[in-house]
């Protein structure tokens, strides 16, 4: 099973690479978004310190949504994934491994990213320390329910900003929990009970989004 | 299936799991349930203005939730019937199931539009503010997302059997993801304090719990009705192609 | 009885902006859904009369 899962994840990665651009743009768009918001709102350090955590978040949220697209497209339009749903490995397993390379060219990178953005939000250290590691856990799950909207937009005209309108509803409660730890920690309430269901999101999305996925991809193979 | 289980279905309820059966059943039920909603409708109104009381802080702006409240009900309800009629897609493969989820979802999205907007008509003069981004209101947008995501995917593929699978799963996983999403706007909420909009009374008096019930029966048979017309204008379209299908239409000129 | 006159029933104690914009929207939307639904309704057999109608001409030419 793993050497299924490590073939995939290589295989994709390595064609991301062929075409970096791909990957970069949503790195640059993150960057660009999360600058706005200093331009938009206010230079002041202390209210771009309120707003940080969340204005990252969401960044992040529409980075994501914006490489989603590109998740299953490609090989839907060569024909490589007819052929990858014949064939004998379960679905669930070839979506699990498509995800997981998403995730590291596309969220890790974000993950990787935050702690320089939070020093340009006026984030301190502890407050950079936990922000990151919730999207640590959280841009995972971003990838593994974005896959669910990406398979079922297959193929289907406008698809990328209606992955969005299908997909950002069930984001909300990641979100709200990966901003609100950082709020609760600057509260001293502690942070075990958002990361105890960061952790939780993240366990269920991994049993579960792949086989909703690979169940789409067969929906929009038909 | 073989003719003896086709003539214990037809004997049966489930006859009219079949567009063929369903539709004649539904053009002769959809008036009296159009009926019963303007009546039920029109007492709920008359005792919304003329029984109930204003409320000792609110006033009279609170008569708005007798139809915020109930608004709200039914765009809840409908969703889980929705997913409900998706998963008996699935499972048994009743094309009539799926098209009773997409006839539910309009009206669906609708009453979550009147809820929102009640909400706000309701919060301003209580609370000062067109919008608060309280645990409900806000859990009511998120379920308006729902809806209209379903809706655009609906839309947006060609072949029904598509359209029905992929908006199936889809209402199926929202419906999972409902209960998750309205624990964590009333748990964001909570953190951030922010207003909430509801009644002053804990406990409600008789004659206002008997309105509010009034209205929702009301809104209950109207959604009914308007489903059934909506389905029936699927079927048309769906199997224009069937000679029963034009009898049918002939028959009703 | 909650209305001493007319005029105090549509100022409703002030709050009359609010409560006739929502009353007022329930019903705009029940009205237009039940339109919309039934035009379609119409526009459909419309359609498939036509649609009728030329398919016997076609076979009345064979």
């Amino acid at each position: 099973m793993f050497s299924v899962i490590n073939l995939m994840v290589r295989r994709d990665i390595l064609l991301a690479m062929r075409r970096p651009q791909d990957v970069m743009t949503s790195l640059f768009f993150f960057i660009i978004v999360v600058s706005l918001f200093p331009l938009g709102v206010s230079p002041e350090m202390e209210v771009l310190r309120s707003i940080g955590p969340g204005v990252i978040w969401v960044a992040a949220l529409l980075a994501s949504m914006l490489s989603l697209g590109r998740l299953f497209s490609d090989d839907y339009q060569d024909g490589t994934l007819e052929q990858l749903i014949l064939s004998p490995q379960p679905l669930a397993l070839v979506v699990l491994s498509k995800v997981a390379a998403h995730w590291l060219l596309t969220g890790l990178p974000l993950v990787i990213l935050t702690p320089l953005l939070g020093l340009l939000l006026g984030l301190n250290v502890e407050e950079i320390q936990i922000l990151t590691l919730t999207l640590l856990l959280g841009t995972p799950v971003l990838s593994l329910i974005g896959s669910i909207g990406a398979a079922l937009t297959l193929g289907v005209r406008g698809g990328g900003v209606l992955i969005s309108l299908l997909i950002l509803p069930l984001f909300v409660p990641v979100l709200i929990f990966g901003t609100g730890a950082v709020s609760s920690m600057n509260a001293g309430l502690g942070v075990e009970a958002h990361f105890s269901l960061l952790g939780a999101f993240l366990v269920l999305s991994l049993l579960l989004t792949p086989w909703a996925s690979a169940a789409a991809l067969k929906i929009s193979m038909e | 299936m073989t003719s003896k289980q086709n003539e214990k279905k037809s004997n049966s309820w489930l006859k009219f799991s079949s567009t063929r059966n369903f539709y004649p059943l539904a053009g002769k039920m959809t008036p009296w349930f159009m009926g019963l909603a303007i009546a039920l409708m029109l007492v709920g109104l008359y005792m919304t203005f003329f029984v109930v009381p204003p409320d000792y802080q609110q006033g009279n702006s609170y008569r708005i939730m007798y139809i915020h409240v109930p608004a709200a009900w039914m765009s809840m309800l409908i969703y889980l019937l929705m997913a409900l009629y998706a998963g008996i897609y699935f499972v048994l493969n009743v094309k009539l199931a799926d098209m009773m989820a997409g006839g539910l979802a309009v009206t669906g999205a609708i009453f979550t539009v009147i809820a929102l907007w009640t909400g706000s008509m309701w919060g301003k003069p209580t609370w000062g503010a067109w919008w608060v981004w309280d645990a409900r209101l806000t859990s009511e947008l998120l379920l308006l997302f729902l809806y209209l995501g379903y809706i655009s995917l609906r839309a947006a593929i060609d072949d029904p059997n598509r359209a029905a699978k992929a908006s199936g799963l889809l209402a199926l996983v929202g419906v999972v993801n409902v209960p998750i999403i309205y624990f964590s706007v009333t748990w964001w909420n909570t953190l951030h304090q922010g207003a909430s909009i509801t009644t002053n009374k804990t406990s409600m008096a008789t004659e206002m719990f008997v309105t509010l019930l009034v209205m929702v029966f009301a809104f209950w048979m109207y959604t009914i009705a308007i489903v059934l017309m909506r389905v029936r204008n699927e079927i048309i379209e769906r199997e224009r192609d069937t000679s029963w299908l034009v009898e049918e239409l002939g028959k009703e000129k | 009885m909650n209305w001493e006159n007319p005029s105090e029933f549509f100022a409703m104690g002030g709050h009359g902006l609010y409560v006739w914009a929502s009353f007022g929207l329930l019903t705009l939307f029940i009205l237009i859904e039940v339109l919309v639904v039934r035009k379609r309704r119409k526009d459909l057999i419309h359609r498939l009369k036509r649609l009728t109608q030329a398919r016997a001409k076609m076979v009345e030419k064979e």
